[in-house]
């Protein structure tokens, strides 16, 4: 049995009253809390090693360069990735995503034919106008930058539906597949309904037609063994400060042959072999993808992040995370109009709502006053909020320090502001 | 009566409560009292930019005073609204134009607002001037 208060003492911003009422934090799908091990390796590093990395002839910078690479490789084998350059350093998911959409579009603009057996039976069609496939349950990050590129190439973009409980169609996926997209993008888990998508499935089917797979990983980093291998995905993306590690990190895994095939992102220091002013030869893998200097200390916090949840019995953090989830669910199907938005038979932790006749705005504004932080709106998933015909949802989502103390003070809080509002 | 003689009415009001869910208490019981804009207005037009939950306004000039409507679809967005429309309903274009807004401060509504809604306030009373300015030209 996992012994909480021991966690909630790692992560010292728990511990404070708002507005005279301790701080419930129920906002973890938007950022988790830091625990102090993960806050004190990037101190240590400013404190001790702070260098800038590699080409670097000097003690300080060898060792931070080492550093930052065993964080590579720590992030790798937590991925289950085979190499650790297949794991490139960015700020975060979205960062990773308009990496991925600049890239790859612009290789599929050039015309190359990307056909090989060697590049996980994908057979991208030697066409110069792409075709994005994402699902109705996208993040904006995992959205826009597909659309806007495949507006750039006068391309298109595929959408495949999803049931009134936030399930994806795999009937209509597969269908679009038919349409023969060269990329699927696709949230692992979703930031608004809770929807685990069964991506090894969808990984498996777009293979056979062809398409090269993006997982979304924002929101299944933290809550689920992720083994980019089994799942056979070409792309993972993630973001380091939706699992205890600090902001400005996060990463992308890809496949060594899409990797090597991708031109670069940006330009500058680090990502360059050789530069003359008639021509610029670019680095191998990962530092092609890495321009300028990157945020090490992150780097290393995050590494700091892994061994945090490592640390734990990752099977009992589940059931923990359910059990929140199921609480607040049964708590909260008690009050008069509610109504869950997303009900998906797997489902991570997290919990959205609306009440009939509330707006989600005001719910938020009266249980923040009762020290209860939430998410309300869109959630930057607009479109999901257009399929289900509501402004936005009240957002409770969960991390392992949360208690069913806290769930009853949500639902007490949320009982309240109903009376309240109503 | 005037609009220092409301906001200062609105002031004690306020000073009433020490806790803030009483005061948001009362801010969604005036979204409930909030007078409701005319359905012909309730479209695109009237809607104010900048508040993250829908707001409409309108306003019309009798007998050379301004008297707003409103509508919100959140209730305590229509309580800061109608707040507004209590100070300045009902008063001459040059009055609203000229009114001293240090009340809001006094009330400690800005600083208890999220940044969102903060903006949304500031983007209220913008409009409400444009509306006198606008009737005052006219007038």
């Amino acid at each position: 049995m996992m012994d909480v208060n021991e966690i909630r003492r790692q992560f010292p911003v728990l511990d404070q009253q708002v507005y005279g009422k301790p701080l419930v934090y129920l906002d973890n799908a938007a950022t988790t809390q830091k625990p102090l091990c993960v806050i004190e390796r990037e101190r240590d590093y400013y404190l001790h090693e702070n260098c800038n990395i590699h080409r670097g002839v000097h003690y300080l910078s060898q060792m931070a360069t080492e550093a930052y690479e065993n964080a590579r490789r720590t992030v790798a084998r937590f991925v289950n990735a085979k190499e650790a350059h297949e794991i490139v350093f960015t700020r975060g998911t979205t960062e990773s995503l308009n990496l991925l959409a600049t890239s790859l579009g612009r290789l599929l603009a050039s015309g190359m034919s990307l056909r090989g057996a060697e590049l996980s039976g994908a057979t991208w069609q030697s066409t110069r106008r792409p075709k994005v496939l994402v699902t109705a349950m996208e993040h904006h990050s995992n959205l826009v930058p597909w659309q806007q590129m495949v507006q750039l190439y006068g391309g298109e973009l595929l959408v495949a539906p999803m049931d009134d409980n936030g399930v994806l169609d795999l009937q209509a996926y597969e269908n679009l597949l038919k349409q023969s997209p060269q990329i699927v993008a696709m949230a692992h888990v979703s930031n608004t309904l809770a929807t685990i998508n069964p991506v090894k499935e969808m990984i498996r089917l777009a293979h056979q037609y062809g398409a090269i797979t993006v997982v979304d990983g924002a929101q299944s980093m933290a809550h689920l063994s992720i083994d980019v291998q089994d799942l056979d995905c070409d792309f993972f993306v993630f973001s380091g400060h939706k699992m205890y590690a600090p902001m400005g990190i996060g990463g992308l895994y890809g496949k060594t042959a899409w990797l090597e095939k991708m031109p670069p992102y940006q330009f500058g220091g680090e990502m360059v072999e050789t530069v003359s002013f008639e021509k610029t030869t670019f680095n191998k893998l990962p530092f092609k993808f890495e321009a300028g200097t990157p945020n090490v200390g992150a780097a290393l916090g995050l590494e700091t992040a892994i061994k945090f949840i490592e640390s734990f019995d990752r099977k009992a953090v589940a059931e923990h995370e359910e059990a929140l989830v199921a609480a607040t669910i049964a708590g909260l199907s008690k009050i008069e109009g509610m109504r869950f938005i997303g009900q998906a038979p797997e489902r991570s932790g997290l919990v959205s709502f609306i009440i009939d006749g509330i707006h989600p705005y005001d719910l938020g504004t009266i249980i923040d006053k009762m020290g209860v932080a939430v998410r309300t709106g869109h959630h930057c998933a607009e479109p999901v909020m257009t399929r289900f015909g509501i402004p936005g949802t009240v957002r409770a989502s969960f991390a392992v320090y949360n208690t069913l103390e806290e769930v009853d003070i949500l639902v007490h809080a949320v009982n309240k502001a109903a009376n309240m509002l109503r | 009566m005037t609009i220092k003689e409301i906001q200062d009415s609105i002031v004690e009001d306020f000073s009433m409560f020490d806790d803030w869910m009483d005061r948001y208490a009362m801010l969604i019981e005036m979204g409930k009292e909030c007078p409701i804009i005319d359905e012909q207005y309730r479209n695109d037009q009237y809607l104010i930019n900048g508040c993250q939950s829908r707001v409409w306004l309108h306003a019309e000039l009798r007998d050379g005073k301004v008297y707003f409507t409103a509508d919100s679809d959140a209730v305590i967005t229509k309580g800061i609204i109608n707040l507004l429309i209590k100070v300045f309903s009902g008063q001459t274009p040059e009055d609203i134009l000229s009114a001293d807004l240090s009340f809001l401060d006094e009330i400690g509504l800005k600083e208890h607002l999220s940044p969102t809604r903060s903006n949304g306030l500031v983007s209220m009373v913008k409009q409400m001037m444009l509306y006198a300015e606008a009737f005052k030209s006219i007038s």
